[in-house]
C-alpha cells in the first residue's frame, strides 16, 4: 500500500474526515493549531463545515449542537481550553450525543507552556467536568495510529452515544511520519432516530436534555450512564505490550513516552535485561488485565513513566492492588522523559531485584 | 358558531409552570403561533436557556435542546450549520443572553448566524431569586442590589437591541413589549418578521421582548403591567433598531 | 353573539385579563377554587362582550377562548393584524 508522509496534527484532522465527519467547531491555540487548519482546507473539499469559535466555551457548545442534529462532529484544543470545554464535555455525556474532542496536551498546570504534556490524564479519565460521567480516551502513540484511533472514536461516540477523547502531545503533533492510508474506511454511521431534525416524518418530538429535576429521575439516568461506563470498561480496553510475557521489569506507560520506553526495553534487552512494555492505548476504561496477568507471571516489578507527576499511576497501582511493587519516574512543566533517564531509572529496579 | 381564538399548535398541551401572570407565557404563545403560522413547525428545532424559561422544551410543539447557561446560541449555531434547511430559534433570559452568554450573543450575531433569537428582558433572575440583571433598572432594588442599583457599584443596564443592532450580522433587531393587547399584537409582528427574515436567509434575528417578573418585582400581575410600562419602557425604547432594506 | 370561555384548570387568577377588558366584565370568581388552588376568571355580563379578544391576547396561560357567532353582534377590534 501506498505510504504517505504526514504530520501528526493533519493526521487528527484526515482521520475525521475518514470518519465521515464533515463538521469541526474550534478555537486557535498551541501546539494543536496545524489541525483546525488542515481542516479549514480540506473540510470544505468534501462539503463539510469548518468553523471557528469565539471561545473553546462557545466551541463545545457548537458541537452539542450539532451532535444533537444527528452529525458525526469533532473538536480541538490543547489543555487551558480543554479546561473551558469541560462544563458542555459534561452536558453532552448527560444529554448522550456523540462527539470526539482531541486534546493535545500541553505544560500547565495554569497557562503553563507548548511543550509537551501529560499533566491531562486525570482530567481525561476521571471525568474532568462536574458530575459522574465517564468518556472513552484513546491516547495514539504514532500517527499512523492517530489515523486509525480517531475513526475508531467516533465508532465508540456513535456506539455509546458518548463523548470520546483523543489525547496527544505537541511532540506527536508535530512529528512527521509516513502513514498507509489505504481507501477510507466504510463509514456505517447508526440510525439516530432521537436526533432533532424537526419532527417531519416522526410521531413523537425528540428533546435533548440533561435536566431531570427530580431526584428519582436523575438517579435512573446515572444508572443508565453507569451501566454503559460498565459496558465499555468489558468491551473497549485496548493496549499493547512489547517484551512484556518474559519479562522481569515491566515499563507502563502512554502516547509519547511508550515509544521512548520501547527503545529503553531495546536498549535493555541487548544488555541480557529482561524489560518489557505495557502500553494502555484506551486511558478509560483502564487496561488493567495485561497488569494483572503479567504480576502471576515472572514480573517482578512495574515502572510507571509518565510526562506528569504520577497520575496514571494510580490506576496501575489499583489494577495492581498491591501484588507487585510499582514505581515511578515522571517529568511535569513540559520537559521529556529521556531514554537515558528511563534506562537509568530501570537499570535501579533492577539491582534492587537481585 | 366560530372560534375567534384558537390554541395554537404550536404549543404542546402541558400546564405552563410559569408564576401567575408572568408574561413568559405570552411570549411562549405568540412564538408559538408565529412558527405554525408560517408553517415550519416540522422543521423547527428549539433551544431552551437555563432560567424560568428552563423548561420550554415541555411546552414548545417541536424539537427541542435544552442547553447550558448562555450557550443556547452556539447550540443554535451547531444545529443550523448542520440542518441548514430548518428552522432554528433560541428563548433566552437577560441573563443567559446578555450576562454569562454575552460573548454567544455578539458572536451569534457577527456570524450572521441564520437563527431567530427571542429575548426576555424582565430586568432580574427571575429563576434564581431574583438578583440583579444585566438589565436592572439603576435604582432598582434587587436581591442582590437591596438598596437599588447604583451605577458607580454595579454598573449601568444593558441596551441589548441598541447593541446587537451595531452588528453587521444582524439583519433584524427589535424591542417590543407584551403589557397591553396593542403591544402584544406588535410583539406577534416582530416575531413573524424575525422568523421571515430567518427563513429567507438574511442573517440573523432579534426580538427583544420587556416582560414582567410579578414574583422577584414584588408586585401582583396588573401592578408589575404597569410597572413595565413607567419604569422599563422610557429605559429601554420600543421599536426596530435595524430591518432589511426593503422589508421582509 | 359572542362567547367568552375560561379553562378553569388552567387558569391563574392572575387578573390581567380583569385588568384589560374594556367592558369590564370579567371578575375573578369569589367561590370558585380550581385544583392548583386559583380563583378562576369569571365572565360577568357576557351580552356587553364586543369579541375584541383582549382577553385572549393577554392571558399568559391560554385559559380563554373566545367563540364568535357568524353575523352576530361581535364588533372585531383586531386592528394590527
Ligand atoms: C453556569 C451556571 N451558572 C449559574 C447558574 C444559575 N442560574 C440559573 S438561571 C440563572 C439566571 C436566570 O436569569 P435570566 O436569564 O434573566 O432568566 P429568567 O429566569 O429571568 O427568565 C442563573 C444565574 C447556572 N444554572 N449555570
Ligand atoms: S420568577 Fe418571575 S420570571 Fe420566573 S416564572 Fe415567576 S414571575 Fe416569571
Ligand atoms: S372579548 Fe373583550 S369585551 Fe369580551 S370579555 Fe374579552 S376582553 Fe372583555
Ligand atoms: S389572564 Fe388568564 S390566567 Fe389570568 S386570570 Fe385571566 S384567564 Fe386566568
Ligand atoms: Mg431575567
Amino acid at each position: 500500500m501506498e505510504k504517505v508522509l504526514m504530520k501528526g496534527n493533519e493526521a487528527f484532522g484526515e482521520g475525521a474526515v475518514r470518519a465521515g465527519c464533515r463538521h469541526f467547531f474550534g478555537y486557535p491555540i498551541t501546539p494543536q493549531s496545524e489541525l483546525p487548519h488542515y481542516l479549514a482546507r480540506r473540510l470544505p473539499e468534501v462539503g463539510g463545515v469548518y468553523l471557528q469559535a469565539e471561545s473553546e466555551v462557545a466551541a463545545i457548545n457548537m458541537v452539542y449542537g450539532a451532535a444533537a442534529a444527528g452529525a458525526r462532529v469533532m473538536t480541538s484544543s490543547s489543555s487551558p481550553g480543554i479546561s473551558l470545554m469541560q462544563e458542555g464535555i459534561s452536558y453532552i455525556a448527560c444529554a448522550e450525543l456523540p462527539c470526539v474532542v482531541v486534546n493535545i496536551m500541553r505544560g500547565g498546570p495554569g497557562l503553563g507552556n507548548i511543550a509537551a504534556s501529560q499533566a491531562d490524564y486525570f482530567q481525561a479519565v476521571k471525568g474532568g467536568g462536574h458530575g459522574d460521567y465517564r468518556l472513552p480516551v484513546l491516547a495514539p502513540a504514532s500517527v499512523q495510529e492517530v489515523i486509525d484511533l480517531v475513526v475508531t472514536a467516533f465508532d465508540l461516540a456513535d456506539k455509546y452515544r458518548n463523548p470520546v477523547m483523543v489525547v496527544g502531545d505537541g511532540i506527536l503533533g508535530q512529528m512527521m511520519e509516513p502513514v498507509k492510508l489505504g481507501p477510507p474506511p466504510e463509514v456505517t454511521t447508526p440510525p439516530k432516530p432521537w436526533a432533532t431534525t424537526g419532527t417531519l416524518g416522526r410521531k413523537s418530538r425528540n428533546i435533548i436534555n440533561s435536566l431531570y429535576i427530580e431526584p428519582e429521575e436523575l438517579e435512573k439516568v446515572n444508572l443508565r450512564l453507569q451501566s454503559k461506563y460498565r459496558r465499555m470498561e468489558e468491551e473497549e480496553k485496548r493496549w499493547e505490550e512489547y517484551h512484556a510475557t518474559d519479562a522481569e521489569v515491566v515499563i507502563v506507560a502512554f502516547g509519547m513516552v511508550a515509544r521512548i520506553a520501547k527503545a529503553v526495553v531495546d536498549k535493555m534487552r541487548k544488555a541480557g535485561i529482561p524489560v518489557g512494555l505495557i502500553r494502555p492505548v484506551t486511558l478509560y476504561p483502564f487496561p488493567d488485565q495485561p497488569l494483572v496477568a503479567g504480576s502471576s507471571g515472572p514480573v517482578k516489578a512495574f515502572l510507571v513513566a509518565e510526562m506528569n507527576a504520577g497520575q496514571m499511576l494510580e490506576d496501575v497501582r489499583l489494577a495492581l492492588c498491591g501484588r507487585r511493587p510499582v514505581h515511578f519516574y515522571g517529568r511535569t512543566g513540559g520537559m521529556l522523559t529521556s531514554v537515558a533517564e528511563v534506562e537509568g531509572k530501570v537499570r535501579e529496579i533492577w539491582e534492587g531485584l537481585k | 358558531m366560530a372560534v375567534a381564538t384558537r390554541r395554537t399548535q404550536g404549543l404542546t398541551d402541558k400546564q405552563l409552570h410559569y408564576c401567575p401572570g408572568c408574561t413568559h407565557g405570552i411570549i411562549h404563545r405568540l412564538v408559538a403561533e408565529a412558527i405554525e403560522e408560517l408553517g415550519v413547525l416540522e422543521k423547527t428545532v428549539g433551544v431552551c436557556p437555563v432560567g424560568c424559561a428552563v423548561f420550554a422544551y415541555e411546552y414548545f410543539n417541536c424539537d427541542m435542546i435544552e442547553a447550558a447557561h448562555g450557550r443556547a446560541p452556539a447550540v443554535a449555531t451547531g444545529v443550523k450549520r448542520v440542518l441548514p434547511e430548518s428552522v432554528v430559534f433560541t428563548y433566552q433570559g437577560d441573563g443567559d443572553l446578555a450576562a454569562i452568554g454575552t460573548a454567544e450573543t455578539v458572536h451569534v450575531a457577527s456570524r450572521g448566524e441564520k437563527i431567530t433569537t427571542v429575548f426576555v428582558n424582565n430586568a432580574v433572575y427571575g429563576m434564581t431569586g431574583g438578583q440583579m440583571a444585566p438589565t436592572t433598572l439603576l435604582g432598582q432594588k434587587t436581591t442582590t442590589t437591596p438598596f437599588g442599583r447604583q451605577a458607580d457599584v454595579a454598573g449601568f443596564p444593558l441596551r441589548v437591541a441598541e447593541l446587537v443592532a451595531t452588528i453587521e450580522g444582524a439583519a433584524y433587531i427589535t424591542r417590543v413589549a407584551v403589557n397591553t393587547p396593542k403591544n402584544i399584537l406588535r410583539a406577534k409582528k416582530a416575531i413573524l418578521k424575525a422568523f421571515n427574515v430567518q427563513i429567507q436567509g438574511l442573517g440573523f434575528s432579534l426580538v427583544e421582548v420587556l416582560s414582567t417578573c410579578p414574583t422577584n418585582w414584588g408586585l401582583s400581575p396588573p401592578e408589575a403591567l404597569r410597572w413595565l410600562k413607567e419604569k422599563m419602557i422610557p429605559a429601554y425604547p420600543l421599536g426596530e433598531f435595524k430591518a432589511p432594506e426593503g422589508g421582509v | 353573539m359572542t362567547q367568552v370561555f375560561f379553562d378553569t384548570e388552567r387558569c391563574k387568577g392572575c387578573e390581567l385579563c380583569v385588568t384589560v377588558c374594556p367592558k369590564k366584565i370579567i371578575k375573578l370568581s369569589a367561590g370558585e377554587i380550581n385544583s392548583f388552588g386559583f380563583h378562576p376568571a369569571v365572565l360577568t355580563d357576557g351580552e356587553k362582550c364586543t369579541g375584541c379578544k383582549f382577553c385572549f391576547l393577554i392571558c399568559p396561560d391560554t385559559a380563554v377562548t373566545v367563540i364568535k357567532e357568524e353575523g352576530g353582534n361581535g364588533k372585531s377590534t383586531d386592528e394590527g393584524q
